[in-house]
Parts: structure tokens; C-alpha cells; sequence
């Protein structure tokens, strides 16, 4: 019985939310009173995993082989059911990375078990952990359990458990060498690459004006427009609208987007799917303006306004250039 | 070519959800249903792969008979048959129980590329695809942007994260999860819906596949998350709304 938290590093930098799903890993191992071991896997990764040997765990595994210089889903599967297989933990947590969604479905069937996906908290009920998740974009959660006595996986929703909740200490680093080879690797991966230098940077932008589905029309964008306007903000949007074309995709707020922490944070006819909301919930003050009083997004709105946007846009364009004189 | 295309009947996105007096579930029963959306995009996927390199695009749903109506419409669009596992209670399986369902009709289908939407609106598990691919023992690729037909395969985009894409190459069969947009959706037209009368639905059961639900995890309780935030709604008509919003921005966020 213990935890095991698989931590996910490229070009031997850390992804930041390795260290949330460590955090939450170092509050499952007491809370279950069961020990606690971290994983870093790739080639010449001793300095990362020299990193771990420096927090509060009870092991580090150092798994080192070339076959893990680039990431694939078929060698990442391999290493990693040979490590659970010989380190036997009750419950294995990873970060919600898009690498993760990519492999640890394929590793915990393999294994003969089921992720639990995006993951908000690991409650512990009567002695078992309990993983709550979203569903509907965010409008119910879910409770899971454990059905039978198997090993537990679950990915950790970026931001569920903070990374400042590291504790330092000290563990031992076990290296380990994959039976892997090079024929059991189907994919073959190019360099990952950037389509365009970024014109837009939202990051530097005090204010936001920001789209969503509920603009129903590319015409109407021009409200958005004029509200950011009068207001000074950039123009933002969620996905589905840059998928349409209405915006470029540089002007994307969420996960596959830009991550955006400004002073104000307009969410106009955005629901609040969890892809969106991490992109913006480090913003200083939301506004939502939704016509669904359950839309997810008034769960991080500072402020929020309950009806039509069409309505309620035109109105505030006035009020500010009268707040302005 | 031949294409399977993974489809998922959902509810409406802009359902108003009930919570069901079971508390595991919700009331479904009265709720408007359509294709999932990333779904959607695999299927424009397959339908466009299909005209640039011929062969045949078969639509697999697992759902209760309404879902039907959703295997109809694929096949307005262009499907040229379906693959329907009529289960009226699919939530009686996990999403392995589900997966392995859909790994069963695929193997009798044989196809050279399995396509899927890179997650349900509705569960929202995201690992469908790559579940099927274990079960099926394929290479798979998530979240693809791109899809080209090579001599020895596929070559696909993968998007990463924070702007960032991936070229990658495989050999077929494979099974791909479909990024939303990575297309543009058709519409079925009027022959097309005429024609989707007349197309194939194979009717599959769990029992006639041999899969038996034996969930490893269980869904134990379903229900409205608690705001994080104290949010402030602002009360009145559309101007009196605005009128507020902006005197909270001058005088107390101060941004005006």
C-alpha cells in the first residue's frame, strides 16, 4: 500500500503541475497512512530526480532509459506498468496534462484498471478515498470510489492542489532501467513546434473583454468589440469561438490558449467548461454575464449579471462612457 | 479506406440539469439530446478522409434506442452504415465496460482508422479512444488537429499544450481523438436524409457481445457543486444591471 505520483518533465523541465499532483500525493500519504514515492522517467534525468530526493517522500524512482528522451504513449505505458508492477501501489496520481490524457488511459487498462480523470479533491471516507470530478462542462460534480481492491488511478485538475504546498525533506532515488525496445514504439514522433509568433499577448493585459458561445452570431462580436472599447480591455474568447474563425486563435483564453490573470476578466456568454476556466481563474476580479444562473462560470465570478446579453452589453457600453465623462 | 467513427448521443449543452432523487444520476428522461460535439468533428474527419481517399465510413454509437436518432443523422451526413449496441442503462458499466463494448463491435467492423471525438460533453473522461486503442492492442494519437494518408500509414497533428503541435507518423490500423475545429462541419442535406433511410444500422447487444458490467469504480453521488466564490449577482433590469456594474468598476475595482 502506498502512493505513487508520476511526474511529468520535458526537455528535463518540470511541467508546473507536476507539483500540484506531488502536493496532493504528500496529503494522500497521511491522510490513508500510507507511504508516499515519486517518479520522474526520461533520459539524463538524474538532476530531476535528484530535485525529488529533496522533498518529503518516502522514495523516488529515477526511471532512465534513451527510449524516454521524447515522450510517446507507447514507451511511457511500458516503463510505467513495469514500475507499478514491481512497486505496487494502492493508488497512482498523475498531473491532468494533455500528455497524461494521452497515456495513462492506455497505462491503467493495461494494468487492469480505470482512470479517474481530472480530478478537483481526493476525499478520505471511512479509511477510502473518494475522487470527486466534474461533469456537464462543469454544472454537476461526481463522487468515485474504488469498486473492488484494485490499484486506484487518478489525474489531479491543473490547479485543484497548489504547488507552494510542497513539503521539502529528504528520499532515497532508486534508478531503474525499462525493459524497453525500440520495436515496441509504433509512433514516431517529429519536433513539437509553434505555428506563429504570438502578435496578441493577453498575459500583459489589464483588461479583458472576453466571448462566448452565447454571441451565437459572428456579427455580434462587434458588441464585444465596442464593450472593449469603451472600456480599454483586449478582446478574448473561449474555444469554441476561434475554432469558428470569428477570432484568431492567439486571442484564445483556456487550456489550449492563453492563461490570463488580469484585473478584470469580462466572461460575456461563457459558460465556464473547465478547459476556459483555468485559463482565467487567476484573474483579480471576474464579471459573468450569463442568461443560466447555473452556468459554471458565476462559480468564479466576483460579480455577475443573470440575463440577456444582447441586452445587458448595449446598456453597459453607455453606463461606462457616462462613468468616464 | 475504411473508417469507424466512435459517436456518443449526449444531452443538450444548454440542458437545465435535475439532479435525480437517486442522487447518482439526473433526470434525463425529459431532456432534448444531439450528437457530441467533438464527435462531430470525427465524423466531418472521416467523412473528408473518405472523400480524398475513397473506401467506407461506418458510425458506431452505444446507447438506448433513442440514440438512434443521432446514428441517423451520421448517416444524413454521409455514414455509410452504422454499428448501434443498444444498451438501455449504459450507466450499469464503467467506462471500461463501455469501452470494451465499442472494442467488440469494432473487431467484427475491421477497420483501417477509428476516429473520436477527444472527450463527451457530458461525462467528460476524455479516455474513450485510448482505451479502445489498448483493448484493441493500436497505436492511437489524442487530441489530432490534422490527419494525411501516407504509403506506410498516417501522419497526424497533435496539438500540445499552450500553443505548441506535434507532427507524428503511424502505422494503420489506428485509433485518433479529434480535436474540436479541426473542421468545418456539413450539414446533412435533403438527399442525404432521404438516403439515410434506406442505410444499414447493425443492431448489437452487451449480452450478444459477451461483455458483462463489473465496474471498477462506481459512481456513488452526483450533485450541484458549491460556489467557490461569493459571487455578487446584480439584481434589476438590463440598465439598472449595467447602471451598477459600471459604478462598482469606477468606484471599487477602479479600473474606469
Amino acid at each position: 500500500m502506498s502512493v505513487l505520483v508520476v511526474m511529468e518533465q520535458s526537455r528535463l523541465a518540470w511541467h508546473r503541475m507536476s507539483w500540484e499532483a506531488l502536493a496532493a500525493g504528500q496529503q494522500m500519504g497521511p491522510a490513508l497512512g500510507i507511504p508516499v514515492a515519486a517518479a520522474v522517467l526520461g533520459h539524463g534525468a538524474a538532476a530531476l530526480a535528484g530535485e525529488l530526493g529533496g522533498k518529503k517522500l518516502d522514495k523516488v524512482y529515477h526511471v532512465e532509459h534513451e527510449l524516454l528522451d521524447h515522450y510517446t504513449a507507447d514507451a511511457y505505458t511500458v516503463a510505467l506498468a513495469e514500475l507499478v508492477d514491481m512497486a505496487k501501489p494502492s493508488m497512482v496520481l498523475f498531473p491532468h496534462t494533455y500528455r497524461v490524457r494521452d497515456f495513462a488511459p492506455r497505462l491503467a487498462t493495461r494494468l487492469g484498471g480505470l482512470l479517474v480523470s481530472d480530478v478537483l479533491r481526493i476525499e478520505v471516507k471511512d479509511g477510502a478515498a473518494v475522487a470527486v470530478r466534474q461533469m456537464f462542462q462543469g454544472k454537476l460534480n461526481a463522487d468515485y470510489r474504488a469498486a473492488g481492491g484494485g490499484t486506484q488511478y487518478i489525474s489531479i485538475q491543473a490547479g485543484a492542489y497548489r504547488a507552494e504546498h510542497v513539503e521539502a525533506g529528504s528520499a532515497e532515488v532508486e534508478v531503474l532501467t525499462p525493459a524497453l525496445e525500440a520495436a515496441q514504439i509504433r509512433i514516431k514522433v517529429e519536433e513539437p513546434f509553434r505555428e506563429s509568433a504570438r502578435a496578441v499577448d493577453l498575459t500583459a493585459a489589464d483588461l479583458i473583454v472576453s466571448a462566448g458561445r452565447g454571441i451565437k452570431e459572428q456579427e455580434n462580436l462587434s458588441l464585444i468589440q465596442e464593450l472593449a472599447a469603451a472600456m480599454g480591455a483586449e478582446v478574448a474568447a473561449s474555444r469554441p469561438i476561434c475554432d469558428n474563425g470569428w477570432l484568431p486563435m492567439e486571442r484564445q483564453v483556456g487550456s489550449s490558449g492563453q492563461t490570463v490573470a488580469p484585473k478584470v476578466y469580462f466572461a460575456v456568454g461563457i459558460s465556464g467548461a473547465i478547459q476556459h476556466l483555468v485559463g482565467m481563474k487567476g484573474s483579480k476580479c471576474v464579471v459573468a454575464i450569463n442568461k443560466d444562473p447555473n452556468a459554471p462560470i458565476f462559480e468564479v465570478a466576483d460579480y455577475g449579471i443573470v440575463g440577456d446579453l444582447f441586452e445587458v452589453v448595449p446598456a453597459l457600453i453607455e453606463e461606462i462612457k457616462k462613468a468616464k465623462g | 479506406m475504411k473508417i469507424l467513427v466512435a459517436i456518443k448521443q449526449v444531452p443538450s449543452r444548454d440542458s437545465q440539469l435535475k439532479v435525480s432523487s437517486s442522487g447518482r444520476w439526473m433526470e434525463d428522461a425529459d431532456l432534448s439530446a444531439e450528437i457530441n460535439e467533438p464527435d462531430a468533428y470525427a465524423l466531418e474527419e472521416a467523412l473528408q478522409l473518405k472523400e480524398k481517399h475513397g473506401g467506407e465510413v461506418v458510425a458506431l454509437c452505444a446507447g438506448p434506442a433513442r440514440a438512434s436518432q443521432t446514428i441517423r443523422e451520421a448517416l444524413a451526413k454521409g455514414a455509410d452504415r452504422a454499428v448501434h449496441v443498444e444498451e438501455e442503462d449504459l450507466g450499469r458499466f464503467d467506462l471500461l465496460g463501455v469501452a470494451q463494448l465499442l472494442a467488440k463491435a469494432a473487431a467484427e467492423v475491421k477497420p483501417d482508422l477509428i476516429l473520436t471525438g477527444l472527450q463527451s460533453d457530458d461525462l467528460g473522461y476524455g479516455q474513450t479512444g485510448v482505451i479502445l486503442a489498448e483493448l484493441l492492442g493500436l497505436p492511437h494519437s489524442t487530441i489530432i488537429m490534422q490527419v494525411e494518408k501516407t504509403e506506410a500509414g498516417i501522419r497526424v497533428k497533435r496539438e500540445l499544450e499552450d500553443g505548441w503541435f506535434q507532427h507524428m507518423t503511424m502505422p494503420l490500423p489506428a485509433v485518433l481523438t479529434i480535436q474540436s475545429g479541426i473542421n468545418k462541419l456539413r450539414y446533412a442535406t435533403l438527399m442525404g436524409i432521404k438516403k439515410a433511410k434506406t442505410k444499414e444500422v447493425k443492431q448489437l447487444s452487451a449480452d450478444g457481445l459477451g461483455v458483462t458490467a463489473a465496474p471498477k469504480v462506481s459512481l456513488e453521488r452526483v450533485y450541484m457543486p458549491q460556489r467557490a466564490k461569493q459571487t455578487t449577482l446584480l439584481p434589476g433590469t438590463a440598465k439598472e444591471q449595467a447602471a451598477k456594474l459600471a459604478e462598482i468598476l469606477k468606484f471599487e475595482v477602479r479600473v474606469l
